[in-house]
Parts: C-alpha cells; sequence; structure tokens
C-alpha cells in the first residue's frame, strides 16, 4: 500500500490532517459545527459545476465554499448563524443536483468529491493542497490570540477593541480555505469529520488551547494513516473509515475523561493517611 | 460637587458634558464628572437608568453626541490599554480547552494578530497578577468550571494585567452570593489603594459599597450626580436629581431612597416601576431584611 500511486495519497491525507483539525479547533469553540457542516456542501456544489463547465474542480470548490462561508457571516444575525447556514446548506445541495443532473461526467469522479478518493490523487493537486494548507495555518497563527478572545469571551474582546464581526469573517474564509484543500481528497461529506472529531476528542483530555491543537493534529493523522490502510486492505470506501474512527476517538476520549474524573473523585474521598479527609 | 477640581485631582477619568441618544430617546443628558487615582467610586442607578451606556461611552463603543471623554487626559481610540473592562455575566463553556492562567495571558496582548512566543517573564508575570486577585489556587483549573465568583476573580486579573489606569466593572455584584460579592469588593478596594488605579463598579444596590467606597456617581433618568457619598446621597441632591422629591434614609448604617411622598418603610415597593422615579429603593436585594 506504500506503492507509487499511493504516495500521492499519503502526502495529501498527511497535509489534511495537519490543517482540518488546526482550523477545527476554533470551529469547535466557537460552536461553528453546523457551518463547517454547510461549507464542504458549496464545495461540492462548486466542484461540481466547475467540472460541468470544464474548470479545474479546485477553483469551483474554491470560489462556492469562500461565497458561500463569506455569505453566511454577513447574512447571519448578531454572531448567529443557524438560520442563514440550514438554508446555505440545502441551497447548496440542490444545486450540487442540479449540476450533476446536468452532467455527463463519469459518475465515480462526483462521488469521489462526496465521499473521498485516495487513488486518484494527481501529483499537481499535492502542490495546490500544500499551498492551501500553508496558507490556513499561517492565518490561524497570525489570528491566534484574538480569535481565541473572541470564541471564550466575546463581551471582552469588543471592549479590547476587537472587531468581533471582523475576526468572524476572516474565520470563515479560513473555514473555506480548509475545506478547498481538503474536499478533493476526503471527500465533501466526510471533510467536516475531520474538522469536529478529533478537536473535540482532544477537548476531553487536555486543558491547555495550544496542547488541545497539537493533540488533536496527532488524533486526525492517526484517523487518516489507519483509514487510508483499512481502505486499502478492505477496499470499502475511505471516507467511511475516516467517520468510523473520528467518531471512535471521541467516544474513546469521553471514556477516558469519565475514568479519569472517576478516578480523581475516588481519590478525595479516601481518608488522608495520619489526617482527616477534607 | 465635582467638576471645579478637575485640573487639580490630575484626572483618570473625565467625562464633560457627554449627552448620548439611541433611536431618538434621549439616554444621557449633559453627565459630567470625574475620578482620580485610587478612587473606589460606584456607579449606581437602577436598571436603565444609562449606567451600561456610561460605561460604554468610556470604553470607546459608543460616541457621544455630545460632550468628551478624556481618560488620562487624552481622548479614546477604540484599542485603548489604558481601560480595563470586566462584563456583567460571561457565560463560558466549561468544555473550552482555555485555564485560567491562560485567560489572564490573553489579557497582556490578546488583541494583538501575529503569533505569540512564550517566555518566562509572561509567565512570571500572570503568576503574579494571579496571586494578585488571590486566584493562583487554580491558576491551572478550566475557566469554564470554575464558580462565578473565581471566574471574576480571573476575568479582574485579565483586565489587570495590562496595567491600565481606570478599571470599570459592570454589576459585579449582580451574580453572586452576598459572601463571594463582599469577598469581590474588598479586592477591588485595595487595588484601587495598592496598584493606584481607580475602579468604577455599577451596581443598583450601594449599600455593599458604602464602607468602602470614595466617590458615588449616581445615575437617574440619563443625568448624573457625583462626589462622596455625603456630598450625593441627601435629600436635596437626590430630589433634585430625580426631579421628583425623594427621601433618603439611613437605617443601621444602610441607605434606602424612597419618595418623598411617602417615608413609610411598608410603601416602599418592591420592584421600582421602570420610568418612574417616584419610588426607588436602592437596596432592592437587601432591603428586605432592614
Amino acid at each position: 500500500m506504500f506503492a507509487d500511486y499511493m504516495v500521492n495519497a499519503w502526502d495529501v491525507a498527511t497535509i489534511v490532517a495537519i490543517v482540518a483539525p488546526v482550523v477545527g479547533f476554533f470551529v469547535v469553540l466557537r460552536g461553528s459545527a453546523f457551518v463547517a457542516h454547510a461549507v464542504p456542501e458549496a464545495a461540492f456544489a462548486g466542484a461540481a459545476g466547475a467540472s460541468l463547465i470544464g474548470l479545474n474542480t479546485v477553483v469551483g470548490l474554491g470560489v462556492f465554499s469562500l461565497g458561500a462561508s463569506l455569505s453566511i457571516g454577513l447574512l447571519g444575525r448578531r454572531g448567529r448563524h443557524d438560520v442563514v447556514t440550514a438554508l446555505a446548506l440545502v441551497l447548496m445541495l440542490g444545486m450540487g443536483s442540479l449540476f450533476l443532473s446536468w452532467s455527463t461526467e463519469y459518475a465515480p469522479e462526483i462521488y469521489s468529491l462526496l465521499f473521498g478518493e485516495v487513488l486518484g490523487v494527481s501529483s499537481n493537486e499535492i502542490g495546490i493542497t500544500a499551498l492551501l494548507g500553508a496558507l490556513c495555518l499561517a492565518a490561524v497563527a497570525a489570528l491566534y490570540r484574538p480569535l481565541l478572545l473572541t470564541s471564550v469571551v466575546p463581551e471582552i474582546a469588543a471592549a479590547r477593541g476587537i472587531r468581533n464581526h471582523r475576526i468572524d469573517m476572516a474565520f470563515l474564509a479560513i473555514v473555506a480555505l480548509a475545506t478547498t484543500t481538503a474536499v478533493p481528497v476526503v471527500g465533501a461529506l466526510l471533510m467536516f469529520s475531520l474538522m469536529i472529531g478529533p478537536p473535540a476528542a482532544a477537548r476531553c483530555i487536555t486543558d491547555e488551547p495550544l496542547r488541545t491543537m497539537a493533540l488533536s493534529v496527532g488524533i486526525a493523522l492517526a484517523t487518516v494513516w489507519a483509514s487510508i490502510a483499512a481502505a486499502y486492505q478492505t477496499d470499502w470506501p475511505i471516507g467511511f473509515f475516516v467517520t468510523a474512527f473520528a467518531f471512535v476517538g471521541y467516544a474513546l476520549a469521553h471514556v477516558l475523561r469519565w475514568a479519569r474524573e472517576g478516578y480523581a473523585r475516588i481519590r478525595a474521598r479516601k481518608p488522608l493517611p495520619g489526617g482527616s479527609a477534607a | 460637587m465635582s467638576g471645579d477640581e478637575t485640573t487639580l485631582r490630575g484626572d483618570v477619568l473625565a467625562l464633560e458634558g457627554v449627552s448620548v441618544w439611541l433611536g431618538g430617546r434621549q439616554i444621557l443628558d449633559e453627565v459630567s464628572f470625574t475620578l482620580a487615582p485610587g478612587d473606589f467610586a460606584g456607579l449606581i442607578g437602577s436598571n436603565g437608568a444609562g449606567k451600561t451606556t456610561i460605561l460604554r461611552i468610556i470604553m470607546g463603543l459608543q460616541e457621544p453626541a455630545e460632550g468628551k471623554v478624556l481618560v488620562d487626559g487624552r481622548r479614546l481610540g477604540r484599542r485603548n490599554r489604558s481601560v480595563g473592562y470586566v462584563p456583567q455575566k460571561v457565560l463560558i463553556d466549561p468544555d473550552a480547552p482555555l485555564r485560567a492562567r491562560d485567560l489572564v495571558a490573553l489579557g497582556l496582548d490578546g488583541e494583538r494578530v501575529g503569533p505569540r512566543i512564550p517566555s518566562r517573564r509572561r509567565r512570571q508575570l500572570v503568576d503574579e497578577m494571579l496571586e494578585a486577585v488571590d486566584a493562583a489556587r487554580f491558576a491551572d483549573a478550566r475557566v469554564g468550571n470554575l464558580s462565578g465568583g473565581e471566574q471574576q476573580r480571573v476575568l479582574i486579573a485579565h483586565a489587570l494585567i495590562s496595567r491600565p489606569r481606570l478599571l470599570l466593572m459592570d454589576e459585579p455584584l449582580a451574580n453572586l452570593d452576598i459572601r463571594s460579592g463582599q469577598e469581590i469588593v474588598d479586592l477591588l478596594a485595595r487595588i484601587a489603594c495598592e496598584q493606584h488605579i481607580a475602579v468604577l463598579l455599577s451596581a443598583h444596590d450601594m449599600n455593599p459599597l458604602l464602607p468602602v467606597m470614595d466617590r458615588v456617581v449616581y445615575v437617574a433618568g440619563g443625568r448624573v450626580a457625583a462626589g462622596t457619598t455625603n456630598e450625593v446621597v441627601r435629600t436635596e441632591v437626590l430630589s433634585k436629581l430625580y426631579g421628583h422629591p425623594v427621601n433618603v434614609l439611613r437605617v443601621d448604617g444602610r441607605v434606602l431612597v424612597v419618595s418623598g411622598s411617602d417615608v413609610s418603610l411598608e410603601a416602599v415597593p418592591r420592584q421600582p416601576q421602570p420610568g418612574r422615579p417616584a419610588a426607588e429603593a436602592t437596596g432592592r436585594r437587601g432591603g428586605g431584611d432592614v
């Protein structure tokens, strides 16, 4: 499974597994999981549209996901996005299905946009993915502190002179960028699980923001690598393994936290040697 | 009252003739007052009197239609590090992976763009600040898991670590039990004195603040009377402010402001009616046990 035709898949999947959880850390922190679900749907519609008119699918992906995330940001009221997100999500699915019905494209191509395809990754796609991924990481690094502050205590951020709406828009653009990076490999429907699963699992385990981010990258890498290996062995779609492993990781992290809290409680109850219990 | 000693006191904060209209309604009417370094001041008034608007004006989140706001003698830009702010109620997700010390560290430069370089100096500053607000023992706990009083200490540390000249607290006592509230008041009074900064704390009940308050800024109907407690909380001054006769009663070291037409305590309604200054109990929370 490390044959030449698989090397590109490993490379791209690794880049995605680094970028998605770093962006996803803030998606989870800001409670914008729904947005992170809608933007990949737009990416799917964009890719389908691009292939219909013979453009590079990555261009379609980028334009549609950026357009969707920015309109979600602009049309959201008072920082709440749920209604406009829901409408954007179904609109994008609808447009995707329209483009598909017009398309004469070979069906598995489109199917791979939704559910991911590791075998079809070409080496010029790696360059684009790496570039977009690096851009995402640079943007998160630059906005790290204001993003953290607006996510946790927006009132205080505003008082410190941070314009929360601008940070929100910048963040949605980053989500769109990360989506563009990942959809060609893991697929639109499944990209989302790499953004949400690993950070949600990591924050059950550690309390510090940067450590949570690092740990979620680790979990995502393990998820993606295991998924490629499993998909290669079984010939089942990789998307299934990515979502399943992401879910298992989240469940395990919860069990771990529950066990740790239980242990701490038992220890607290035990009388201290030579003294009375607090 | 105040105002004529503006230049002498080296004011940290000066509001001069500030008026604000919102949606065609006048919220503040020619508000003027000053605070000096070390002042512990209460911004007292009932809901809707204009307390929050005054705080927003001072933070530069709202532009006054008339008048000016000077912090340390300068007009404010949007990014000002000389004003620290602690909001009334923050809801911090208990699942957010953010420790108390992380939030305090964000107080140093949380608005800055660019990667943060951790250093021993930063860590030491955070530790000192946590120590100063008695929060060292929960420095490594998640902020979202702390109690209201503990969170307030962390937010105070966050606000103070960038060494502001003025600390604004929006109703810090509204969500705390009496004991934690008293601890926060004592802490703030100590900080105002030790760090030589002005603290302006909004409250609808002045009684918990009476022992430590240097100055009172009393807000009613968008107008303000400011000075020491003895100067302001008097029957003539507040009657003039309300534009309606009120009586200031002192009972067991507590202060009650009641309608002048009927001074019997039984007549003080539990819930003051909005927009009508006729009867106004400042001791809404503690009023029952007088």
